[in-house]
C-alpha cells in the first residue's frame, strides 16, 4: 500500500476532485449553519472508520499545496495514528507537516484542541465517531431530526439531570454537549470538558467529520459556543489539579503517566507540541531534573485527565465517561499500512 | 362543583371536533366523528376492539394525521398549525397516557428524569427545582421518595403506570388523553389507579378524553360517553344515560355484555 499511496499515483490528497468538491459543499453548507450536521457521501478511505476517515476526508478536501499539516490524537503529534494520517497525507498530497501550532495551517486532531491558542485562517479538523448529541437518549435518526429542526433540546437536559443525580455532579467529561450561537445542539467530538471553552469564540475554522457516520459539521471563527448546565450546576471545565511535571504548566490538560511498577506516575502535558515548547522555553516541572534532559515525551497509558479537580475524585474520576473508543486508536491495533 | 354549573360557566369548548376521519388505504380507521369537550370535563369513548377509539385518539393528539376533519383546541385550529407550534402544545397544554407504560416511558432514565423532562423540555434550568417538583408528583402519585433515583425497569405495572402518569401531568397540561390506561394491570391494581385518577382529574379540573373497553372504568370517571362501533359513533350522552337507557342495539349489546360479566 506504501507504494500505492506515493504521490503520482492518486489525485492530489487522495480523493478525486468531485469527491472533493461534494465534501467542500458540504464544508461551506456546515459553515453557514454552524452546529448543524449536513449529510455527506463518505467515501472509502484506506483505512479503517476507526481510524478517523471522516477528519481524513474533509482534511483532503481542504489541503492546497502549499499548506503545512499537523496531526495530532490525544494531543500528540507521535501516536501511530498521528502518525499514520500524516505520513497519508505527505505521501498522497505532498504537503509539508509540522508539530508546531502555531506554524501549522490545517491540524487534524482526535480527542483535542491544541493549548497554544489557534489564529485567523488555521483550520481545525476533528475527527467525529459519533455527531448526534441526542442519540444516547432517543436512537431513532427520524426523531432526532426532528427535534434539532424544532429545537426540542429538553433530552440534552434529561442527560445532564441524570449525571447529578447519580453522581452528584455533573459527571460526563468529554464530548460534553454544547449549544451552537443559541441554535444547535451539537457534540464537540470526545474531546475533554477542559477544551470546550476553547470552541466558542475561536479565530480558527473547525469543522468536524464522522465518516462511518456521514456527517460534517462547522464552527465558523467567532462562534458562540455555551457548554449545556444548570443553573445551579453551572459548567466547569476541569483537569487534573497538578502542574505538568516536565514543564510545570498549570493550565494545561494532563494525562497521567504510570512511570514504574511501583506505584510511580506523572502528570505531563497533553500537548506534546506545547509541552516541549515550553521546556524549550526554560521552563521545568517537578521532575524535569530526574528525566534526563531533554527529556523524550512520554506515552500516557492512555488519555485520561487524570483524577478531575472538581470533587469528582472519591470513585468519580472512574464514572466519568471514558473516549469513545470507536474513532482511533481504539479499533483495531493495526496502522493503516497494516490494515490496507 | 357539578358538571352542569362547570359547562355553565364557560360556554366555549376547550375541544371542537369536527367530522374526524382517518382511513388506512381502504379500511375505515374512524369516519365522520364530531364532538366537543368543555373545560373540566372527562369524555370517555368505549367499543370493542377495532372499533377505531386508538384512531380516533392519536388523531386528535397529532401522532397521526387525519384524512379528513377539524379539531379546534381552545380556538385554534390544530390541523392548519405548523408542526412547532403542535408539538409545544403536545408537551405543554397537552398530554398523553398510553396503554403500554414503556411507549410513554424513558426506561433507561430515573423515576425523577421521567418526571423533570417536560419541565426541562420548556426550559427549566434549575436541577432543585426540578427535582423538587419531581418529588413532588410521586408523592401525589404515591410513589416513595427513595424510588426518585431508580429506573422504571424496576417498578411494578402499576406504578410504571403512576409515573407515567406523573411524567405527564408535571407540566399542568389542560387536556389529557389516555389510551386504556387500566388495561393490562390486576384489578386490585386497577381499582387503586382509577380512584389516582378520579382525585386528580377532579383536583386540577382536567379535561379528559378516556379510551377504554371497559365500562367500569367509564362509569367511575366519565361525565360523558361515546360509544363507537366499526369507526363510527353510534351513539353518545351523559355516561349514566347511555349506560342505564341506551337507544342504540350496539350498545344495548355491550351493556348487557358487561352486566352479565
Ligand atoms: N396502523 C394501522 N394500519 C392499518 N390498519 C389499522 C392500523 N391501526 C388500526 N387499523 C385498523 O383500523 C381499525 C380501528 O383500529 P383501532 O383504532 O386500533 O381500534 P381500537 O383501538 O378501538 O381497538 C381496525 O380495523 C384496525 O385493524
Ligand atoms: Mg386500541
Ligand atoms: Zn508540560
Amino acid at each position: 500500500m506504501t507504494e500505492q499511496l506515493d504521490a503520482g499515483a492518486y489525485n492530489f490528497a487522495y480523493l478525486d476532485e468531485q469527491t472533493k468538491r461534494m465534501i467542500r459543499r458540504a464544508i461551506l453548507k456546515a459553515i453557514a449553519v454552524p452546529g448543524y450536521q449536513v449529510p455527506f457521501a463518505s467515501r472509502e478511505m484506506p483505512m479503517p472508520y476507526g481510524w478517523g476517515t471522516g477528519g481524513v476526508q474533509v482534511t483532503a478536501a481542504c489541503l492546497v499545496p502549499e499548506d503545512r499539516l499537523k496531526v495530532i490524537d490525544q494531543g500528540a503529534d507521535d501516536t501511530t495514528n498521528a502518525v499514520s494520517i500524516r505520513r497519508f497525507f505527505q505521501r498522497t498530497a505532498g504537503v509539508a507537516t509540522t508539530e508546531a501550532t502555531a506554524e501549522a495551517t490545517v491540524i487534524q486532531t482526535r480527542h483535542r484542541i491544541p493549548e497554544t491558542p489557534l489564529k485567523a485562517g488555521q483550520i481545525l479538523v476533528y475527527q467525529v465517531p459519533i455527531p448526534e448529541p441526542l442519540r444516547f437518549l432517543e436512537p431513532r435518526e427520524t426523531e432526532t431530526r426532528k427535534m434539532h429542526a424544532l429545537e426540542e433540546y429538553g433530552l440534552m437536559h434529561v442527560k445532564l439531570y441524570e449525571d447529578i443525580a447519580r453522581h452528584g455532579q455533573i459527571a460526563t467529561s468529554y464530548a460534553y454537549p454544547v449549544r451552537v450561537e443559541g441554535r444547535y445542539v451539537m457534540d464537540p467530538s470526545p474531546i475533554p470538558k477542559f477544551d470546550n471553552p476553547k470552541l466558542g469564540n475561536n479565530p480558527a475554522i473547525q469543522l468536524f467529520g464522522a465518516g462511518r457516520e456521514q456527517r460534517i459539521y462547522a464552527l465558523p471563527p467567532w462562534s458562540r459556543v455555551e457548554s449545556l448546565d444548570f443553573d445551579d450546576h453551572p459548567f466547569r471545565p476541569s483537569k487534573a489539579p497538578h502542574r505538568c511535571d516536565l514543564c510545570g504548566a498549570g493550565h494545561s490538560y494532563l494525562d497521567e503517566v504510570i512511570t514504574d511498577d511501583a506505584g510511580g506516575r506523572m502528570f505531563v502535558c497533553s500537548d506534546t507540541d506545547f509541552c516541549a515548547g515550553r521546556r524549550a522555553r526554560g521552563h521545568r516541572g517537578r521532575l524535569a531534573a530526574e528525566a534526563s534532559a531533554p527529556p523524550p515525551h512520554p506515552s500516557p497509558t492512555r488519555g485520561e485527565g487524570g483524577a478531575p479537580s472538581d470533587g469528582l475524585a472519591q470513585g468519580g474520576a472512574a464514572l466519568a465517561s471514558p473516549p469513545p473508543r470507536g474513532e482511533g486508536l481504539g479499533a483495531g491495533g493495526a496502522g493503516p499500512e497494516g490494515t490496507a | 362543583m357539578t358538571l352542569m354549573e362547570r359547562m355553565a360557566m364557560t360556554d366555549q369548548p376547550l375541544l371542537r371536533v369536527e367530522g374526524l376521519t382517518k382511513r388506512y388505504g381502504q379500511r375505515i380507521g374512524c369516519a365522520e366523528v364530531s364532538f366537543d369537550l368543555y373545560p373540566g370535563e372527562v369524555l370517555g369513548i368505549v367499543g370493542e376492539s377495532g372499533s377505531g377509539k386508538s384512531t380516533l385518539l392519536s388523531c386528535l393528539a397529532g401522532h397521526q394525521r387525519a384524512d379528513l376533519g377539524r379539531i379546534v383546541y381552545d380556538g385554534r385550529d390544530v390541523l392548519a398549525m405548523p408542526e412547532t407550534e403542535r408539538r409545544r402544545l403536545s408537551r405543554t397544554d397537552w398530554a398523553y397516557v398510553h396503554q403500554n407504560p414503556r411507549d410513554g416511558l424513558r426506561m433507561g432514565v430515573s423515576a425523577g428524569g421521567n418526571v423533570g423532562e417536560r419541565l426541562m423540555a420548556v426550559g427549566a434550568r434549575h436541577y432543585g427545582e426540578i427535582r423538587g417538583k419531581a418529588a413532588d408528583w410521586l408523592a401525589r402519585v404515591e410513589i416513595a421518595a427513595d424510588r426518585i433515583d431508580d429506573r422504571p425497569s424496576a417498578f411494578s405495572g402499576g406504578m410504571q403506570q403512576r409515573l407515567q402518569i406523573a411524567r405527564n401531568l408535571v407540566t399542568g397540561p389542560r387536556l389529557v388523553f389516555m389510551d386504556e390506561p387500566t388495561g393490562g394491570l390486576d384489578v386490585s391494581v386497577q381499582a387503586r389507579l382509577l380512584d389516582l385518577l378520579r382525585g386528580l382529574v377532579r383536583d386540577l379540573g382536567l379535561s379528559v378524553i378516556i379510551v377504554t373497553h371497559d365500562l367500569a372504568v367509564v362509569r367511575l370517571l366519565a361525565h360523558r360517553l361515546m360509544v363507537m362501533k366499526s369507526g363510527r359513533v353510534v351513539e353518545q350522552g351523559l355516561t349514566d344515560q347511555v349506560l342505564d337507557d341506551p337507544q342504540h342495539a350496539y350498545t344495548q349489546l355491550l351493556v348487557s355484555s358487561v352486566l352479565q360479566v
